[in-house]
């Protein structure tokens, strides 16, 4: 289970290597010592033991991918070795001496950079100044303006990382603010840079711009580290290749030696099907119907810029588009959870889009489920018991409120047991509070509700985010069961793979309007991206 | 997972606020020993000023009634996360309407007297929190700051109409006249009575103390066991979550306000209609604020309130005692109640934290 720890020959002394020059420790040091080691790390949080004995080992000059599901103990392992966390057993070795990293300050001192999932940026800064952010190194802020400014003239012509130095952050892109992040790391003299789940908010194109940089600084001897969960993305760029499972360090292999299928078993610890295997649609009258749709929101921008379409019953819609480019807001406006312009139908009858009737109560009364995007912030209660739960939107039931004044506690109770064990939750136990359960199992919470009422239209955003392979596989069956009962379904995902497995027709968002409408077997991940970028 | 585990419910619903009040008893023993005087004496004489004699039950409990109600005001707008500071001004209010009840309509009954009076209080306390419960609803108004500066406009109204409307004739006194005989409240010694059992005369604890019990447990149940309780709670917990609900945060808003100021304003039932059967112009005498502390340390849960009523009443009356029998100064007894509120309230973490880490290690062996 445990790779095989090799224990390497240090350099024989560690503080003669000390006084060796640089240029000498780097050719003594050029293959065989890896750039991290990591022997036994242990951490545990109260009870939960979140990394268990890791070891492992990153080569010099190499591209190292790091997958697992979520909760797999990727996320604490890195936090150690940028000094986020302390391990409560085991060394940290760079260039094969051993370290202490205590804070993140030391980390930067050992050459170790990081790029993180969510951008820690100042919005309202420019290019340079975020570059420089903690790293001015004199009280005056011109000459490492200047410092910083050569330098980033020479990157952006070495590794395709250009950025307008003097651009407001909150007026680029998101990849072009990824690109300054790593441009930070690349400042502070970075040697090892660790990016956690680059691609979550890139296009596809953006991701491809990506990875050509990664390879140019690995070319550079830089070593990286890739943490990311999508296998496709490890069988591009990676050289080798770390799995993580339950906070066990379970595989290392050699990308080229392997295959996304053993990857994913090894995940899970178990098979599991990739593909999702359904039927081809029989779509039947049209359920919903949209007619130029738009929505300004309270900063006077337009989110939504006249969409127009349709879902029929007993198909999936499926939205693709980058995060943030209007699905969200297309979803809440279809919800009943924010008031927008233009004219909608649902099965024939006019589905009011602002004012009375345009609510969450009335729109649940008229069999629209939705399963929001945001299950920790929306979806759920986590501070409620499960059964509390299961009763969210649904509290005015007549099922669950016998009498005008008391709601029946039991009932719910009775009716979560039987929801859990209809969609597999575990623990089944409806006394549990949601922010007790893994994220696939609280999906399932969510999921269990929304389906359970029978909907005539399942408004569905991110349906598998944060969610364990094993529960992706049961989420998607359950999603193709609906539709294959008749219900119209209109799926938003940035997991492209998801949108391209579930749909039956595929409608691109970009900027608040329709890019373009595909047929999953009729079009690529390419083509698609253009259209996810805006080119049409 | 922020490094901590979790406690049971029972250790952190009983333990954790034992624990602060004990630390904040020493504290206070350190305090009081540091002036000279005896802190086992002064435990003793707290105790049994509060506890020894039904005399001293008696004050106990007429305090602890006024902290149930002010306590159940903050409790409940607190579930719908909505810091109601106002418990001072409902309360004021809540005065008003008793003493306009009792004053301005003939009663051949106190129990009678007792029902209107009721609606009057809390329909006055409640009427007193929706002003700002709308403004935070419809405009955004931070209620923290409306209901503390509507404290102030409640004592400016209160002075107003006892000087200029129900003052007497040539009375110096800004406060109404006495109510009529009919409407006294009985108090707990003649209830006592009815089953045989003697009850000191002296303290104003009355019929009241009946309601705020029955208030407690209607709050639990209104929050536990109606829809809109379900409602209050899941827009507490998680705006986005009960706006996805569809749960109207505006309505629950204005609802919860109501509730609360409407418990808040009850208090003056005790204390306007059962103790002092008058008007006067600090009818509250901070208990709005005490409702606070006593909300803080219950947990914002019925029952807690409940215990935490009764707790702030034995200061109160504990405290009066130290006062009357020792050179301890009366500041001081002030001292020890912000100690508790302090420790009980705002330091709750510096207990809970290492209990949590007692239970992990038990649970880890």
């Amino acid at each position: 289970m445990i790779t095989a720890r090799i224990v390497f020959a240090r350099p024989s002394d560690p503080r003669m290597s000390l006084t060796h020059p640089p240029q000498m420790r780097q050719e003594t040091a050029a293959s065989d010592i890896p750039a991290i080691e990591l022997r036994g790390i242990c951490k545990a949080f109260g009870p939960v033991q979140a990394n268990k004995d890791i070891s492992i080992r990153v080569r010099r000059g190499t591209i190292h991918g790091i997958v697992g599901e979520n909760g797999a103990g990727k996320s604490t392992l890195m936090s150690i070795l940028y000094g986020f966390y302390r391990a409560d057993a085991g060394e940290i070795l760079i260039n094969g001496r051993p370290t202490e990293i205590p804070d993140s300050l030391s980390a930067i001192r050992a050459g170790i950079g990081m790029v993180f999932q969510h951008f820690k940026l100042v919005e309202n800064f420019t290019v340079l100044e975020n570059v420089i952010l903690g790293a001015e190194g004199s009280a005056l802020l011109r000459p490492s303006l200047a410092k910083a400014r050569g330098l980033l003239k020479d990157l952006a012509r070495e590794f395709e990382l250009n950025v307008d130095p003097d651009a407001l952050i909150e007026n680029l892109s998101v990849g072009h603010q990824q690109r300054v992040e790593i441009l930070k790391a690349l400042y502070r003299e970075a040697d090892i840079l660790i990016l956690d789940e680059p691609t979550g908010v890139l296009t596809p194109s953006e991701a491809d711009h990506l990875f050509r940089i990664l390879r140019g600084l690995k070319e550079q001897g830089k070593t990286i580290i890739l943490i990311t969960h999508k296998l496709r993305e490890i069988m591009d760029v990676t050289d080798d290749v770390s799995v993580m499972r339950r906070g066990e360090m379970v595989a290392t292999r050699a990308t080229a030696q392997t295959s996304p299928t053993e990857l994913a078993e090894l995940m899970v610890g178990r098979k599991v099907l990739l593909r999702v295997e359904k039927t081809p649609a029989t779509p039947g009258e049209e359920v919903l119907r949209v007619q130029s749709l738009r929505l300004v929101d309270g900063q006077g921008v337009e989110r939504l810029r006249g969409l127009d379409f349709t879902i029929r019953a007993g198909e999936i819609l499926g939205i693709a588009g980058v995060a943030g480019n209007g699905q969200s807001e297309l979803l809440e406006v279809l919800a009943g959870l924010r008031p927008a312009t233009g004219q909608a139908w649902l099965r024939g009858a006019v589905l009011p889009l602002s004012g009375p009737g345009a609510d969450a109560q009335t729109r649940r009364a008229t069999a629209v489920a939705h399963v929001p995007e945001d299950r920790h912030r929306r979806g759920l209660v986590l501070n409620f018991h499960a059964w509390e739960n299961t009763a969210l939107g649904y509290h005015n039931d007549p099922a669950y409120n016998p009498t005008p004044w008391k709601m029946d506690n039991d009932a719910i109770i009775r009716d979560t047991s039987a929801k859990m064990a209809a969609f597999d939750v575990r623990p089944p136990d409806p006394q549990l509070k949601a922010s007790g359960f893994s994220g696939g199992n609280q999906q399932k919470i969510v999921l269990a509700r929304e389906i359970e009422h029978a909907p005539d239209l399942l408004l569905v955003g991110q349906p598998t985010r944060g969610v364990d392979i094993g529960a992706i596989e049961f989420i998607h069956q359950r999603l193709i069961r609906l539709r294959d009962a008749g219900a119209a379904i209109l799926l938003v995902s940035v997991e492209l793979d998801e949108i391209m497995a579930l749909s039956d027709r595929i409608v691109v968002m970009f900027d608040g309007r329709i890019m373009g409408e595909r047929l999953p077997e009729k079009t690529n991940a390419q083509e698609l991206g253009l259209l996810m970028a805006g080119m049409a | 997972m922020s490094g901590n585990g979790r406690i049971p419910n029972w250790a952190d619903v009983t333990l954790v606020p034992l624990v602060s009040v004990l630390l904040a008893f020493i504290l206070s023993g350190i305090l009081i020993w540091a002036i000279g005087e005896s802190p086992w004496a002064a435990v003793k004489l707290m105790v049994e000023g509060a506890f020894g004699s039904s005399y001293g039950w008696g004050y106990t409990l007429y305090y602890a009634t006024n902290f149930m109600f002010t306590g159940l005001a903050v409790a409940v707008a607190f579930q719908a996360r909505l810091f109601n500071i106002g418990g001072e001004g409902q309360a004021l209010l809540g005065g008003l309407g008793v003493a306009l009840v009792c004053l301005y309509i003939p009663w051949p009954h106190w129990s009678l007297a007792l029902l209107a009076a009721c609606a009057g209080a809390a329909g006055f306390g409640a009427l007193w929190a929706l002003i700002p419960g709308y403004l935070q609803a419809r405009r955004g108004s931070h209620i923290v700051i409306t209901t503390i500066m509507f404290n102030f406009i409640a004592a400016s109204l209160l002075g107003y109409v006892l000087v200029n409307v129900l003052r007497p004739q040539g009375s110096q006194d800004p406060s109404s006249p006495r109510f009529p005989a009919e409407v006294a409240l009985p108090k707990l010694h003649e209830m006592l009575a009815l089953v045989g059992i003697p009850f000191s005369r002296v303290p104003p604890v009355n019929i009241s103390l009946l309601i705020a019990v029955g208030m407690c447990f209607a709050v639990w149940f209104l929050l536990w066991r109606t829809r809109l309780g379900y409602q209050i709670r899941a827009f507490g917990e998680s705006e986005p979550a009960a706006e996805y609900a569809g749960i109207s945060p505006a309505r629950i808003t204005i609802y919860v306000m109501l509730i609360s100021g409407a418990l808040a304003g009850l208090m003056a039932v005790n204390s306007v209609m059962g103790e002092q059967q008058r008007l006067v112009l600090n009818a509250v005498e901070g208990a709005g604020f005490i409702g606070i502390a006593v909300a803080l340390m219950g947990r914002n849960h019925p029952f807690g309130v409940f215990l935490a009523a009764i707790l702030f009443g034995f200061l109160y009356q504990g405290g009066a005692e130290l006062a009357l029998w020792t050179s301890i100064p009366r500041e001081l007894i002030v001292v020890i109640q912000a100690l508790v509120i302090l420790f009980t309230g705002a330091l709750d973490n510096m207990v809970r934290i290492p209990i949590a880490r007692l239970f992990a290690l038990r649970g880890a062996r």
